[in-house]
């Protein structure tokens, strides 16, 4: 059990680097990211779960960096959109993202991405009925959808060869 | 907006979660997927004093087949619970509600316990329990374990049998047995919205006729609601032009839906029937998501 407290020391990798940081029980994932690291590619919209905005890594699965305390990801791995761009392992999805239009202000980018991104990481043909069910938690003010649906759909099946 | 401050703990153990339900009641809340206490929180809707987090405790985790039922740990997340091959084989019910449980990051963080146990009214799991005749495992330092029937669970709006002092451990869920079916509606402004109705049925359909069913209904009041005079309406019928007249009668009797800005009571009640209608026909026809 750790102390019962007002402000926990956090030891965690972030896009694998580790960081050691003392924090306020009561700050999120994503204000932990982008005041702390200035890690400043998790946006928040919402704060309550909604937009899909704040989407990040935690141990490999996306979550919502708004929902999740800073101090709950002691011990884990977070991988932010800075992280999977430098590796490159969704170089060609945000080329296609480009190539379609698949945004306009950006804002919801990088939700959209590491959403998209679990989703082709499943290694399996989606139809485009079940792109917008996996997108359905990630709200896109700009584009009407349709471009990211495109973008998302072109990559998968570039993936899987099968285009 | 921020949260408002509180103090911290992450528990390792069960015992040690008990020790501190104990201690701190009412002024402690849990913290397990947080999928719905975070959002309280950062709108400042509550401000307990204290926050248990009880993700670490690895017991509480897992789906297992025990005999006749299933043994769900309440901290199971939701995408694990989805896509177990136990609920998918066993418990078709949930695995057909489950695509309609919030999205898909939310499903990677929320689990099926913390969902019973808040007992939002418009949430599908404590509609689920509740038509499969769950039994619910609390567990308390001072009253040690006891179990609960989904039937007697749910008491209000966000109220339930659980005492401050306990912690919900596990859902024991009985199996499909051969003749039953299940089928499960749902409607909401945008996929994974909450319901602004819902039915979760469950029942023995045997030469087109329906018995035993057990008709939920949620997004309809402030907790999940059987539909009893609705089951005897179908008790020993098919899916018939006739039957759904007696359940339209039947369900202005069973539900007294709330009024609120995405629906009014009058719209509400009728969606129940067009689901209720809809799922009764699935029913004779093998069941699924309507």
């Amino acid at each position: 059990m750790t102390e019962l407290k007002e402000r926990h020391e956090i030891t965690l990798t972030v896009n694998g680097e580790t960081v050691t940081r003392t924090v306020e029980a009561r700050q999120h994932l994503v204000d932990f990211l982008r005041n702390e690291l200035q890690l400043t590619g998790s946006h928040l919209g919402c704060e309550h779960g909604v937009c899909g905005a704040c989407t990040v890594r935690l141990d490999g699965e996306i979550v919502r960096g708004c929902l999740t305390l800073a101090v709950q990801a002691d011990g884990a791995a977070v991988e932010t959109i800075e992280g999977v761009t430098e590796t490159g392992e969704i170089a060609d999805l945000q080329e296609t993202f480009v190539e379609r239009n698949a945004l306009q202000c950006g804002f919801c980018t990088p939700g959209m991405l590491l959403t998209a991104a679990e989703l082709l990481n499943a290694g399996k043909p989606a139809t485009r009925a079940e792109i917008r069910t996996h997108l359905s938690g990630n709200y896109c003010r700009c584009t009407g959808y349709h471009a990211i649906v495109d973008a998302i759909e072109t990559t998968n099946n570039k993936r899987l060869g099968t285009k | 907006m921020k949260a408002p401050r509180f103090l911290y703990v992450r528990v390792a153990s069960l015992v040690e979660a008990l020790e501190v339900l104990a201690e701190y009641g009412d002024e402690a809340s849990v913290l397990a997927g947080g999928q719905s206490l975070m959002p309280t929180l950062n709108m400042r809707l509550s401000s307990p004093k204290v926050l248990v987090d009880i993700n670490r405790i690895d017991d509480l985790k897992g789906i297992s087949l025990d005999g006749n039922m299933v043994r769900v740990g309440a901290l199971s997340r939701h995408a694990d619970v989805m896509t177990s091959p136990i609920v998918v084989e066993h418990l078709p019910l949930i695995a057909q509600a489950y695509p309609f449980v919030a999205h898909a990051a939310v499903r990677n963080r929320g689990t099926f316990g913390g969902s019973v146990a808040l007992a939002d009214p418009a949430s599908e799991m404590p509609a689920c329990v509740l038509a499969l005749n769950a039994t619910l495992v609390l567990d308390s330092k001072a009253g040690g374990r006891r179990n609960v029937a989904a039937s007697d669970y749910f008491k209000g709006l966000y109220e339930t049998e659980r005492r401050d002092d306990e912690l919900l451990i596990e859902a024991r869920i009985p199996i499909k047995a051969a003749g039953e079916v299940s089928a499960f509606g749902e409607l909401s402004r945008r996929h994974g919205d909450f319901a602004l109705a819902g039915v979760a049925m469950h029942g023995t359909v045997a030469n087109g006729v329906i018995t035993g069913l057990r008709p939920v209904y949620f997004g309809s009041e402030d907790r999940p609601v059987l539909g009893v005079a609705t089951a005897a309406a179908v008790e020993g019928k098919g899916a018939t032009e006739e039957t759904f007249a007696a359940v339209n009668v039947a369900l202005g009797n069973d539900l007294d839906p709330l009024s609120n800005f995405h629906a009014d009571a009058a719209t509400r009640l009728q969606l129940a029937r067009v689901l209720t209608k809809r799922a009764l026909t699935s029913m004779v026809n093998g069941g699924g998501v309507v």
